[in-house]
Formats: C-alpha cells, structure tokens, sequence
C-alpha cells in the first residue's frame, strides 16, 4: 500500500518537477512582459529533441545537453525579437495567438527536420532502479529532481540578491518606473526569454530519458506548465514550483488510483477548478481595475 | 425626502481607507458638486455610488431604497447614469451607436427576433438613431453625428459620453471632471452643457477641479478630503470655511 | 439597416448559385462544402472573438460533441439522425450555459486558459470512451435522412449547406445591427460603460458563448452526416486553434472577414496536404504574421485601406 503510494509520489514529483520549470518559465516572461508564451512547451520540446540530435552526431553527453539548452535559449530570444516586441501593448488575444503560432512553426519545422518518431536519450548515470522504502527510483528521477531543486535555489538567489536579478523583479512591478530608474527593460525582456526558454530545454532534458521524447510533446507539457503556473498564482515563483509539482503528483495519483487513461485530463479539471473557485492561485495576489 | 442619501459609506482596499464615514444627501433637480485634492476619494466615491465598487460599510438609499453593493447595470435600471473621468467610450464602434447603447435598457434585446431582423427591432432602432442624433445635437456634437468614435477628438468624446448618459433617460446623472484636458473655451462650453442639463430636469453630480465651473454651476458643494467629509454647503458656505480654505482652495479662493 | 451591408449578402448568394456550375469536378464541390461548413462556424465563433471580445481556444470541443452525437445516438441506440443532431445541441447548449458564467468571470489569459481546458477535456473523453465512439480510430456516421430522403449526394449537400450559410450571413448580419448585437459590442469596447448603460455583463457573456457553441455544434453534426465517418481529431485543439486562426485572420468582427478566413484556411491544408510539417509550420507562420502586420485581420485592414471601414 505504502510501497504504492511512493510509487506514485515519486513519479508525480518527478514529472511535477518538469513542470516547475515550464511554470517557472511562464511566470519569468509573464512578470517580464505580461505576455503567457504558449510556446513554453515547444522549448520543453526542442531540449530534448536537440539533446537527442547532438549526441546521434557525436557530440560528448556534456556538450550536447550545454547545446540543447543554449539553442533553446537563442530561439526564446529570437522569438522575442521578432514575434512579441513589434507588438508590445497588443490586446490578449493578439499576444496569445502569436505565441501560439510561434509554437506551430517551431514544432512544424522539428517535424520536418527531426521527423515524427519518438527518440531517447541516455540516463545520466545509468538505469539500475534504486529500492526505497518498497518503491523504486530511477536514477535519473534523482538527477530531475536534484538539478531542479539547484536551479530553483540558484534563481532564488539571483532574484532577491543579485542586482541584475532585482532589476527584472523591478520590471515585472511596474515597467515605466523600472526604466526611470535607468532599468534597461529591453535587456529584462530578452533576459526573460532565454532563460525562460533555457529552464524549459532543460526539464525537457532532464526528463527525457525517463519518457522519451517526439516533435509533439511540447503541446501537452506546455499547456500543464501552464496550468501549474496558474494554480500557483501567475506570477509567482515559488507558486510555479509548487503549482508544478502538485500538478504532477495530482497526475500521478490519479493515473494510479482512479484511471490512466483520463491520466491527461486531471490538470484540466484542476485548472478548471481552481480558475473556477480560487482563480487567483494558491499564491497569487488580487488586482482590482481603476476606471 | 432626498432623492440620493449616502450614510457613513466607507471603503477600504487592503490598508487605505478611501473613502471614510462620508454622509451627504442630495434633493431632486439641483446641481451637486464634490470637489477636494487629489486622492480626495471624489471617483472612489462615485465608484461606489454607481456601483463598481461595494462598500466595506455604510448605506446608500435612493429614492429610500438601498442601492449599495448593487451591479452597475441594475442602478442604470434605476435612472442612474454616469460618465467616466478616464474616457469610456467604445472605439470600436460608431458615435451614435455609443449613444444608442445608453439607452440599452429601454429596447427589446432578444436576439432571436433581433436574428429575424422583426419590423418591431428594426422600427425602434430607427426612432433610436434619430433620438440618440438629438442628443448628439444637444450636447453640441452635431458634426459628428456621422463618424466613427475613433476618429473624434478627446473633447468631443467627453460630450458624447455625456450624450449615452442621458440617452439612458436618468433621473440622476453623475458626471466624472466632464472639463478635465479641456481647454478654457471647451470648458466653458461644458459648463453651458451641464446647466442645460441640469435645466432639463436631471439631477446632477459634479466632480470638477475648475473652482469657476463648480461656483458657476453648483447649488450645493460637498468637500472631501483624504476621504472623509470637509464641509458641505452653498458655494458662499464653503468658499468661506477656513478648513477648506487651507486644505484645498489656498488664500486667495 | 445601410444597404451597404446586405450588398454583400447578395453578392454572397450569387456566387454560391453559380459555383456548382462552375466548379469543374467533385473534389472541388467537396472543397466548396467544407468551406462553407467552416464559414459558418467561423460566424457563430466571430461573433463571440470579434464581436464580444471573449475568447474561445476549445471550440472544437463543441464540433465534438455534435458530430459524436450523430455517430453515437444513432448507431448505438437508433436514434433518428435528427433527433441525435438536436439533443447534440442541446447537450452543447447547456454546458455551455453552466460553465459559462463562471469560464467568464475570468478574463485575457484565464478566460483561454478555461476555454482550452474545456475543448481538453471533451477531447480526452472522445478519445478514451472507445466502446462508445470506437476510439482514437473513429467510428462511422449514418446518413442523414430529411422527410424518408436519405442526404448522401453532394451536390444535394451543396445546397443544404448553401442555405446554411446564407441564412446564417444574413442572421448574423441582423444581430449585429440590433441591440443586442450593439450591447456585444460595446461590452467588447469598454465593459464598465456597457455596464453603467445597462448591460448585463455576464448575462450577454454566456448568451453569446451558447450561441457560438451551438453554431459549432449544430455544423459538428453536418459535418458528421457529410463526411460519414468522425474521429476524435476532429475534436483537438489543433482544430481549435484553426478556427480561431479563420476568425483573426478573416477579420474579427467582420462578418464577410469569417467568410474569407474560413475560404483561405480551409484550402490551405489542401495545398499542403501532403507536407504535414509544413502545414504546421505554415498555419504558425500566418497566424504570427497576420498579427503582427494586420492585426485587424484581412477584410477590416483591406476596408479601412480602401475608406470604407466597416
């Protein structure tokens, strides 16, 4: 029973750990920008897919994943630059559509390049399952949930100590203010994107070669960083991070306990549950409009 | 008995009180003014009357019936309009469809029969756009009666605001600085606009900053001053008080 | 009413008379139909995008639940393929109607959030309750009978849809010009001065989301007879998003802009058939760029241009 139970935690927390990083990277570009990049998930994609194609080339597994992340990141800066700041001020729909385009064509040109089939990539440290209190771990859990536990700790202390990571949080309150005070908020902009692109690619890595990974997991895992972000309260860092791994143990349980194959549908109920009764989040704060 | 009765409304968001145990009433058919600084609470307190905000406190009796807390659309179901310091007008409309829409209330809105396109839809829409071109001529829009609402200059857009609110045939309008970004020919010519509205039998609510529009117009002035009731009184009355005097009219009122 | 408008009613009605004889083979009246079915999707989906300013990422959803209501209810429990089409849109109608008043106390990006994960929802359920509607294989649809007159030829289907469509331009068309339709769009212009007019907010909200959904609902069904054949694809977000990308790129509040979308988006994949990939890739393009450079869409953009503005 016990045994079970962990069973599940474990896989929840694993792939609830994924989708941290994809909220965390939602809430970076919506403070940022006040944008939702629906492209979040193709990000989550593409660190995988090219984690993948750099080591068929050859590449050492080091090189490769520094790769698979730092392209992501040039792509998120890229789509920045073209797709969201000739818009700047643009109403809701107009922004979500973009990303959702921008998403499209990434996916679309992975599909031609890299085709339809579904890749793997190598444990970090091996397969042999670690017993623990009656389940099992894969070594790789450890690698996604340790990794992430660095980078959440490491953006932590970016954003609360060092100066340029104050600057973002400054922008994310109020963008005029932050550029009277001499912020340069195009630089905000563009950080936010990369490393927002960057967390996604690295999730997608990090939980590769425990669920393999093909052009189209991006839409899924996107739309879940999605729902995390908001459950925790949009904009919102620690609520990304909780929001994702309650989303993912959430998952799990019920995939074990209730039904697999509604396993995809629990964190559209909860997001319509939440947006229904607690639509602010666990941690979000209220806003009201002045007229 | 008052037309409009506000006692000891008060509104609070997180830890500023905006607006504090303010109590005034208002009879039919005069012109009404609440002026005080900045901040003073002055749209808060419109806000609330109108319905977009709740009170944490306190009573609203119009007509002796209880409005507070009530929708928006049901105190315009009650004869109360309103026009907005920060212009609200649907751009992506046409002029004189913003004032057909003030009168929202007093049309068939079923959209089955409006599908069909019923003689009975079609008939009132047109006595509709000829009243609501009236009330474009009455607050002085006549050139306008034609364009689209984003091709209109700011202070037109402020007088057709004014137009959708009386096309809602209110008993009680409440006007939000209708002279604010108005220059001194424009205001005065809003002044003559308010007088003529008061004329026609509305009662006015005023929030202006133009102390010569709000001595001009006003029968009665209401003070607010960080939320809290200043003074209340004829124009003479409050133009004198020394507590107004230092908090907002300066020396030389 | 400006005679301007229904001008295009009637120019709408002369080429739909003369296209089928005109069109020089099936494939192409096959590709006609479908247009038109889009076209009038795309209406009911315009006027809660454009006209009220809403969103709707989860359409498809709606598709659906008409088009499984045509294959299920008569193929397992023989029902008449019209009865199936109404309780489908009764079905859509009510769940529309509960979940719209909470879906649009929400707004900008949890309005779509809430939408999508409707549109999810309905998809998964589809795709898992494979006894019921055969699965992620799909499952085949009876033909569609009028008056003991089974509706299987195409060029009868023309003009079933034709009518359609006609009557659906012209109704929409009317709703706009009336109060109810000015009460949509001032609600999408300033929400608080609609309110302050008088409007019920949320009430025009949810009136125009079951509206929209029964729409897509009603042509979910047609589609199903049509076609004779429905998978749970037809039901994805993808389609979602295509429908959405009919109405921006179309023109949102435009009425001949649904028109035009649905035209050009529904020949796109045709051209591109057989490169999948590009077909994404393609789709995302448009979309990016129609709302970078024309965010108005085709029909207002090119209006505007040419002075008319409507």
């Amino acid at each position: 029973m016990l045994a079970q139970f962990l069973q599940f935690l474990f896989s929840g927390l694993t792939v609830g750990a994924t989708y941290a990083l994809a909220a965390l990277g939602f809430t970076l570009i919506y403070n940022a920008s006040n944008v939702i990049n629906f492209a979040q998930g193709e990000f989550i994609m593409l660190g995988g897919m090219l984690a993948v194609f750099f080591t068929q080339l050859g590449l050492p597994l080091p090189v490769a994943l520094l790769l698979a992340i730092v392209v992501p990141a040039m792509i998120g800066v890229l789509l920045e630059k073209l797709a969201i700041e000739p818009v700047k001020g643009a109403e809701t729909v107009t922004l979500i559509i973009i990303t959702i385009g921008a998403s499209l064509v990434i996916r679309g040109l992975i599909q031609v390049w890299l085709g339809k089939g579904t890749h793997s990539l190598p444990a970090f440290s091996g397969d042999a399952p670690i017993a623990l209190l009656g389940a099992t771990l894969l070594p790789q859990s450890l690698w996604v949930l340790g990794v992430t536990a660095i980078v959440v700790l490491a953006l932590w202390y970016f954003f609360n100590r060092t100066l340029q990571g104050k600057a973002m949080l400054a922008t994310s309150f109020n963008r005029v203010a932050a550029e009277l005070v001499g912020i340069n908020t195009s630089w905000v902009l563009f950080m936010s994107f990369a490393m927002s692109a960057a967390l996604g690619a690295l999730g997608g890595i990090l939980v590769a070669p425990i669920t393999m990974t093909s052009y189209d997991v991006g839409i899924m895992l996107g739309l879940k960083g999605f729902v995390a972000a908001v459950v925790g309260g949009l904009g919102n860092g620690l609520g990304a991070v909780l929001g994702g791994l309650l989303v993912g143990i959430l998952e799990a349980m019920g995939a074990g306990y209730i039904s697999s194959a509604y396993k995809d549908a629990i964190p559209f109920v909860l997001i319509l549950f939440m947006l229904f009764f607690m639509p602010r989040g666990l941690f979000g704060s209220k806003s009201t409009d002045r007229v | 008995m008052a037309l409009l009765e506000v006692k000891q409304l008060s509104i609070q968001f997180g830890g500023v009180k905006a607006v504090q145990n303010v109590s005034f009433s208002i009879d039919a058919g005069i012109v009404y003014a609440v002026i005080g600084p900045n901040g003073a609470g002055k749209t808060t307190l419109f806000n609330l009357i109108t319905g977009v905000y709740t009170p944490t406190s306190g009573t609203i009796l119009l007509d002796g019936e209880a409005i507070q807390g009530k929708a928006p659309n049901e105190l315009a179901r009650r004869g109360v309009a309103r026009t907005f310091q920060n212009l609200q007008i649907c751009m992506n409309m046409s002029a004189i469809e913003n004032v057909m829409v003030g009168a929202h209330l007093r049309l068939d809105r079923n959209p089955l029969k409006a599908a069909l396109r019923l003689p009975s839809i079609t008939r009132r829409d047109a006595e509709l756009r000829t009243e609501s071109a009236e009330l474009m001529r009455f607050v002085g829009l006549d050139q306008y009666i034609d364009a689209r609402a984003d091709s209109m200059p700011y202070g037109a857009l402020k007088r057709l605001e004014i137009a959708r609110a009386l096309a809602l045939k209110p008993r009680i309008i409440f006007l939000d600085e209708p002279a604010a970004g108005l220059n001194p020919k424009e205001t005065i010519e809003v002044d003559a606009l308010v007088r003529k509205v008061a004329d026609s039998g509305v009662t006015v609510v005023l929030v202006e900053h133009d102390m010569k529009m709000v001595m001009n117009l006003s029968d009665r002035i209401l003070v607010l001053d960080y939320g809290k009731k200043l003074a209340e009184g004829s124009g003479e009355e409050v133009r004198t008080n020394p507590d107004v005097i230092a908090a907002y009219l300066g020396t030389h009122a | 009413m400006k005679r301007s408008v229904y001008l295009g009613l009637y120019v709408v009605i002369a080429i739909l008379l003369i296209l089928p004889f005109v069109l020089p083979n099936s494939f192409y009246m096959d590709l006609a139909i479908r247009m038109a079915i889009n076209a009038i999707i795309v209406l009911g989906l315009n006027l809660l995008i454009g006209f009220a300013g809403q969103i709707s990422m989860g359409h498809a959803g709606f598709l659906g639940i008409g088009a499984y209501a045509s294959a299920v209810l008569p193929t397992h429990f023989g029902w008449h393929p019209l009865l199936a089409m109404g309780a489908g849109v009764v079905v859509t109608g009510l769940l529309a109607a509960v979940l719209a008043r909470p879906i649009f106390k929400l707004k900008g990006h949890y309005l779509a959030m809430a939408t999508l994960g409707l549109g999810i929802i309905i998809n998964i359920i589809l795709r898992n309750e494979a006894a019921l509607t055969g699965g992620p294989d799909g499952m085949s649809v009876p033909p569609l009978g009028l008056l003991g007159f089974d509706l299987t030829s195409d060029k009868h289907w023309y003009w079933v849809v034709a009518l359609l469509l006609s009557v659906s331009v012209w109704a929409s068309l009317n709703l706009i010009d009336s109060p109810f339709g000015r009460a949509l769009r001032a609600l999408h212009g300033s929400e608080v001065a609609s309110q302050v007019a008088g409007v019920d907010v949320v009430r025009y909200k949810v009136a125009i989301f079951v509206i929209s959904a029964v729409f897509a609902s009603l042509m979910g069904s047609v589609t199903a007879h049509y076609v004779g054949f429905v998978t749970p694809n037809f039901a994805d977000f993808f389609h979602s998003i295509e429908l959405v990308t009919m109405v921006v790129i179309g023109g949102m509040a435009s009425v001949y802009g649904s028109l035009v979308g649905a035209v050009l988006l529904t020949a796109l994949p045709q051209a591109l058939s057989s490169l999948e990939g590009w077909e994404t890739v393609a789709f995302g393009a448009i979309l990016m760029a129609c709302m970078i450079f024309m965010p108005r869409g085709l029909v207002p953009t090119l209006a505007a241009k040419f002075g008319r503005g409507n």
